[in-house]
Order: structure tokens, then sequence, then C-alpha cells
């Protein structure tokens, strides 16, 4: 199985998971990585610098149009959600607030699901909320493959457990060894 | 297991709505972002209960309502006074000062949804002493936020941010100047619309705008594919005289764009450009 694609949610607490995960990718991760955060809408560019710092991949804040690279993280910016084109190019949206979130994981799983179909992988990080549930559940019937933080590793546990709950998930692994499952399932590619 | 058939499917579906809504009605949503018009008919097909693309295809077709439903699904009304207050302020720094050069000053608002950002510029002209010498149009393909848009009522509880958004945005005075509170709602000052012409334009379909200063347009390119923001950016590019500023919303840009060579970056991070001089 090729992946072609990972697509992460995350909430509360999820500026730490997120760096648990990213950080341990390598710099040459032979695939896109696109995330969403839920921030203040207010909020600055903080998390991409601060994630910037700690990985070895390349992130950056996800611009309109530009194209889905391997090697990098696109995070949503804030206030804006975050969508794949079929021609996996980038789109964002100011339409209004899914699950009171904006961007929301919901948005992002569904477009990306549409556009990379079973090469996709889908994971749920802490959370305090239940986004994303909907979208995961959508990676899996389109084939793709989807992965929980197990919520009792996570800082807030509701978004793991909605997501499982929703969801016949694939993995539900501890943080520490997401990254790890990540570069195994990613080096499969072409054997 | 959801069949790749069925995406496909549905691809086809949503083509030959879109189709049926250009042929029906004239609105072409052909050069829209497909991601976000999927979203968008989904989302109506959720709320009415509908079972297929296909079978609100003939609704459309059939039920002129059911179509004035989808055409306001189609455009995204979020917006609000000073939103994005830098932008403001930035504009305040960099582009008034051009402005106070000029005898008279054009300003062409494209996309103006219910009329919040408008009212905005209207109040930081005013500010800078330059709303007597200006007009501004504002337009839109939606003729129920145009009307909303020239009404300038707006509910009172948005009024805190709006506030919060005008002291960020190098605001003057007092943001409660600007309005009459009343029951719900907060009335703009009518002086605000004084120098506004609110008209129907549709950026897919319509033609240019002549001589302007100014173009405005935040949030809207977003939605359109690569091709369609080539053309309608070429629209504003022959709508400007020359050194006349272009204002995009702050998460779009010219970078993948056909005219980037024709414009000047003035302010990079709010995405104020400036059309050359000769081109």
């Amino acid at each position: 199985m090729k992946y072609e694609a990972i697509v992460i949610g995350a909430s509360t607490g999820g500026m730490n998971a997120l760096k648990v995960v990213l950080s341990a990718l390598p710099k040459k991760f032979s695939v896109p990585v696109l995330v969403v955060q839920h921030l203040s809408p207010r909020s600055d560019s903080y998390l991409v610098e601060y994630l910037s710092k700690a990985c070895k991949v390349m992130v950056k804040e996800a611009d309109e149009k530009e194209k889905a690279l391997p090697g990098y993280v696109y995070i949503a910016p804030p206030n804006y959600h975050l969508l794949v084109e079929k021609d996996r190019c980038l789109a964002l949206s100011t339409e209004e607030r899914v699950n009171y979130a904006r961007p929301s994981v919901d948005v992002l799983f569904e477009s990306a699901a549409d556009a990379y179909g079973r090469s996709l992988i889908g994971i749920i990080l802490t959370g305090a909320n239940y986004d994303g549930s909907k979208g995961l559940r959508r990676i899996k019937q389109c084939g793709g493959l989807a992965i929980v933080q197990d919520p009792c590793s996570a800082e807030a546990d509701a978004m793991p457990k909605a997501a499982i709950q929703a969801v016949n998930v694939d993995y539900v692994i501890t943080l520490d060894k997401i990254a790890p499952l990540l570069n195994k399932l990613t080096e499969e590619i072409g054997e | 297991m959801r069949h790749i058939e069925a995406l496909q499917n549905e691809d086809i579906e949503i083509q030959l709505l879109i189709e049926a809504i250009f042929l029906k009605y004239g609105y072409d949503f052909r050069g829209y972002s497909r991601a976000h018009m999927k979203r968008r008919i989904m989302r109506r097909l959720t709320i009415s209960g509908i079972d297929s693309i296909s079978e609100m295809q003939r609704l459309v077709i059939y039920d002129r309502e059911f179509f004035e439903k989808l055409l306001g699904d189609f455009s995204i009304n979020v917006t609000e006074m000073f939103r994005d207050p830098s932008f403001y302020k930035a504009f305040r720094k960099e582009v008034v000062p051009v402005l106070q050069t000029y005898p008279f000053i054009k300003v062409w608002h494209a996309g103006c949804s219910t009329g919040e950002e408008v009212y905005s510029m209207a109040i930081l002209l005013k500010e800078e002493g330059l709303y007597e010498r200006s007009q501004i149009y504002a337009t839109d393909f939606n003729e129920e936020v145009l009307q909303k848009a020239k009404e300038g009522i707006y509910p009172i509880e948005a009024i805190k941010e709006y506030t919060y958004n005008y002291q960020h945005a190098g605001g003057k005075a007092a943001f409660a100047d600007y309005y009459v509170a009343k029951y719900d709602s907060a009335i703009l000052e009518p002086s605000l619309k004084k120098k506004v012409i609110f008209a129907d334009h549709n950026l897919v379909t319509d033609g240019v705008f002549g001589e302007m200063n100014v173009v405005i347009c935040r949030n809207v390119l977003i939605y359109f594919d690569k091709e369609l923001q080539n053309k309608v950016v070429g629209l504003f590019h022959e709508s400007l005289c020359n050194g006349g500023f272009l204002c995009l919303g702050s998460k779009e840009s010219l970078r993948f764009n056909k005219y980037v060579d024709n414009f000047d970056p003035v302010i990079e991070n709010e995405k104020v450009y400036r059309k050359k001089f000769g081109c």
C-alpha cells in the first residue's frame, strides 16, 4: 500500500502532542503532512515557529493554491478552514465554523479523503471536543487508514474517545508510538 | 468501504449540477474551487433531506426558490467590521499618504457581502480626511446580502468585537461615534453611506469597473480555481489606474497568478499590491 499524504487533527494539548509526533519524522519524509490545530482566531504564527524549531521536516503555514509536497508539514492558518483539492493543491475557506471550530478537523479530513482516497492516513490526537470524528469516518469509507492517539496518553481524551466511538479505527496507540508507525507505513513504498 | 466509483459518481453529479445552474440561470460556478463547492452542496443536501445530488439538480431546474437558497449557500458571507485590523492599520500608513495626493479617489470593493468592510473603509477615509472626495463602489452578485449592506444595520452583539477591531485598526475616534444602538441593532451613521454606491456585479461574468484608485477584494479569490483567479485579477488590473492599489485577503496572494509581474507588492504581509506604471 502506497500512502501519499497524512492528515492530523488536534485541539487541547495539541501543541505538545504535535511536537512529539512531527519532531520524530525524518527531514526527507516521503509524504506531505497536513495539520489542523484548533487555535484562537487572533493567534499569530507562533505554532509554526514553535514546530519549525523542533522539527527536521519543513513546517509552514498552508498557502492557498500551493501544492502539498513531501518533506513539508502544512499548518492551517488561524481562522481559516484548510481543504485539499483533487489536484492535491491546498485551499482555504472562511466559511462558518464547523463543530465550533475554524479551522475544523472535519473540513480538512473530508476534503483530503476525496482527494487522496485510499492513500490517506488520518490521525486524531488530543482534544476536548469531538471535531474530526466525521472526517475520520470518511477517510475510512474511502479506504484510508485511521490512527487515534490512545485516550489514556492524551492530555484531553474527548476527541480521541469520540473518534474511536465513531470509527472502526486501525490503530489506537500512545503518542510516542505514532511517529515510528508513520515512518514504517511510509517506508513500505515500492515493496 | 466507500468505493472509488461512488466518489467518481458524486463528482459527475456535482459537475452536472453546476452546469445546470449555468444553463438555467447564467450564474457560472464552473471556475470555483471544487472542494469548496462540494462542501456547500453537501451542506444543502443534508439540511434539505434530499437523497442525492441528481435529485438536487432536478429541484434546481424546476424550483427557483430552492435555487435561490443554494445560491445563498455558494456565497460565503462571514465578515466583520475592520476584519484583520492590521490591514487597516497598514492601509492608513502606506496607502493613505498616496491617496492624499489625489484630487478624487475611486474605490471598488468587489465581493462586499453584507457591507461591514465597506463601512470600515468609509470610516477610515473619513478619519483621514479623504471621504468627501471619495466614491466607493461596493459590489456583490448576491442581491440578498447587497440589500443588507445597503441597510447598514448590524446585530448589537457584534459591536464588542467590532470595537476591539476598530481600536486595533488605528481608529482615531470612539467607535460608538459611528452607530446608534436601537433594541438589538446597531444602526450605522447615515453619512457613512453618502459616498457609497452598492451595485449588483458578478466578478465571473461581468466586466471592468473603470479607472479605480483602489480595488479591495478580500477573501473572494480563495474560492476560485487558478484559471478564474487569473481572469479576475486581469479584470482588476484593467479596472485600476496606473499606480492603483489592489488589496487582497491576508491569506491570498498573487504568487501563483498570471499577473504577478504587473504588480509591485507594497505591504507584503497584508497583501497590498500596486499596479505598475505602463503595463
